[in-house]
């Protein structure tokens, strides 16, 4: 019985299942009206028409694991400020310098890293 | 006198599921053609005119059933297991961020008290499905989309969330139903300037996150088909691509709409005004938001990936840290202008 705090979760819970069924029933339904003749043309990877070069799988540049890394930092971040963010008004000024000194860090991090350059996609 | 019915906490659940399982659908069918035609007409086209018969009304109807009697094509090369999975880790979040937006006061599906980092949480792990398209796909194109989507969902995520937490300071609360209670008139200049300009932050991080024009590198046409969903086709094309675009770009109307206008709190406080039911007012705050990104995507031209990048780390995410500071001064040291 879907019910009390932790209750909502099981209403959130049965809602992922809900979804997930709703894709899988309509994906069978169109199993039933839908053609299916594959050949091998068509199961080529699509490249704008000619045959496929090489893998797609290939060696690829992930250009930004770096903002990756600062994404990671600022995400942290923000679980520290949500909490922060509903009682720092009982706190009153400690919290708040706690937090612009937390920032001001994370705005130098920031900044450092504009400095060195890593923030170009090149 | 209307009859007082009682239901269960199981046919309360299933009158919940029935409600989404209809709205979801219908707003998405309903953006979907306003889509058309809003763009249509600032284009000085008309747009679909035939289906349906009245301004081809019942084209997307007739698009989703063409749709479902095409042939499913998953390529040799792809990984299927991760190929068909990937539309779930899609789709699933797309409908599940519908559950804590407050439509009236208690009109909601459940009223969280951690709502809104819920809906931040729920709404980036499509990131991880579009991760998983594009990789499965063993596609060029695909990769390539796949990897300039998840470098911009994660740029642009950071001034949502942040623009987020200034509202969260603004009122205090993470539920969603308290921080449209924490909300007065005028909205948007509340307190005079930070909200106005967290919301433009909010709204221009929200096209990102939803890749449309003018931040639509990961599904820009013209270089790499749909990015990571150029190997989808049929069903599986609508559930990864087409009903998550259109459903999230509901969503994000719907959350600004509820975070910076108020929600479903009439427009200006008249006692005229308050006759009007919440829904509609929350309603007509959402399909303006809607129209304001239906109005974007034909008025500016695509940004370059480095412009993209550029504008969220050294502009978004500087400007809404200095927010964040500003709006804690100003809730500590001059809280009489916010209520």
């Amino acid at each position: 019985m879907p019910e009390g705090y932790f209750g909502q979760y099981v209403t959130i819970g049965i809602f992922a299942i809900v979804g997930t069924v709703l894709v899988a029933a309509t994906l069978q339904l169109s199993r039933l009206v839908r053609p299916n003749h594959p050949t091998t043309a068509k199961l080529t990877t699509y490249e704008s028409g000619i045959d496929p070069i090489g893998h797609g799988w290939s060696q690829s540049n992930v250009r930004y694991y770096i903002f990756a890394l600062l994404f990671v930092v600022f995400d942290v971040e923000a679980v520290f400020l949500f909490p922060w963010a509903i009682v720092f008004e009982e706190l009153g000024t400690a919290a708040f310098v706690e937090m612009v000194i937390f920032i001001g860090i994370l705005a130098l991090a920031l900044l450092y890293a504009v400095k060195k350059r890593v923030l170009e996609w090149l | 006198m209307i009859p007082e019915i009682t239901l269960t906490a199981w046919q309360i659940l299933l009158v919940k599921i029935g409600v989404i399982l209809a709205i979801v659908p219908t707003m998405t069918l309903v953006a979907g053609y306003a889509e058309h035609k809003v763009m249509a007409h600032l284009q000085h086209r008309l747009g679909p005119m035939y289906p349906g018969g009245f301004h081809g009304w019942a084209v997307l109807l007739a698009d989703g059933l063409k749709f479902l009697y095409k042939e499913d094509i998953i390529p040799e090369r792809a990984d299927r297991r991760v190929f068909s999975l990937a539309t779930f880790a899609i789709f699933v979040p797309a409908v599940m961020v519908y559950l804590v937006i407050p439509v009236d006061r208690s009109l909601i599906v459940e009223d969280l008290d951690v709502g809104i980092f819920y809906l931040l949480a729920i709404s980036s792990v499509s990131t991880i499905g579009i991760l998983m398209a594009g990789w499965s796909s063993a596609n060029k194109y695909a990769l390539i989309g796949a990897l300039r989507a998840g470098a911009q969902l994660i740029a642009y995520e950071l001034p949502i969330v942040l623009s987020a937490a200034v509202v969260v300071m603004l009122s205090g609360s993470l539920s969603l139903v308290d921080i449209v209670e924490a909300q007065n008139w005028p909205f948007l200049i509340w307190p005079p300037g930070i909200g106005l300009i967290a919301f433009l932050v909010f709204t221009m991080a929200s096209v990102a996150e939803l890749t449309r024009p003018p931040f639509d590198m990961p599904v820009a046409e013209s270089e790499i088909i749909t990015g990571a969903f150029t190997e989808y086709s049929g069903m599986r094309f609508i559930f990864s691509f087409f009903f998550p675009e259109v459903a999230n770009l509901v969503a994000f109307a719907a959350i600004g709409a509820t975070l910076f206008l108020g929600g479903y709190q009439p427009i200006v406080p008249l006692g005229v005004l308050e006759v009007i039911p919440g829904f509609v007012w929350f309603t007509l705050k959402t399909a303006f938001m809607v129209f304001l990104f239906l109005w974007i995507r034909p008025t500016f031209p695509r940004l370059r990936e480095d412009q993209l990048q550029k504008f969220a780390w050294k502009v978004l995410i500087p400007v809404t840290l200095a927010l964040i500071l500003v709006a804690g001064a100003w809730v500590l040291y001059a809280p009489e202008a916010l209520r």
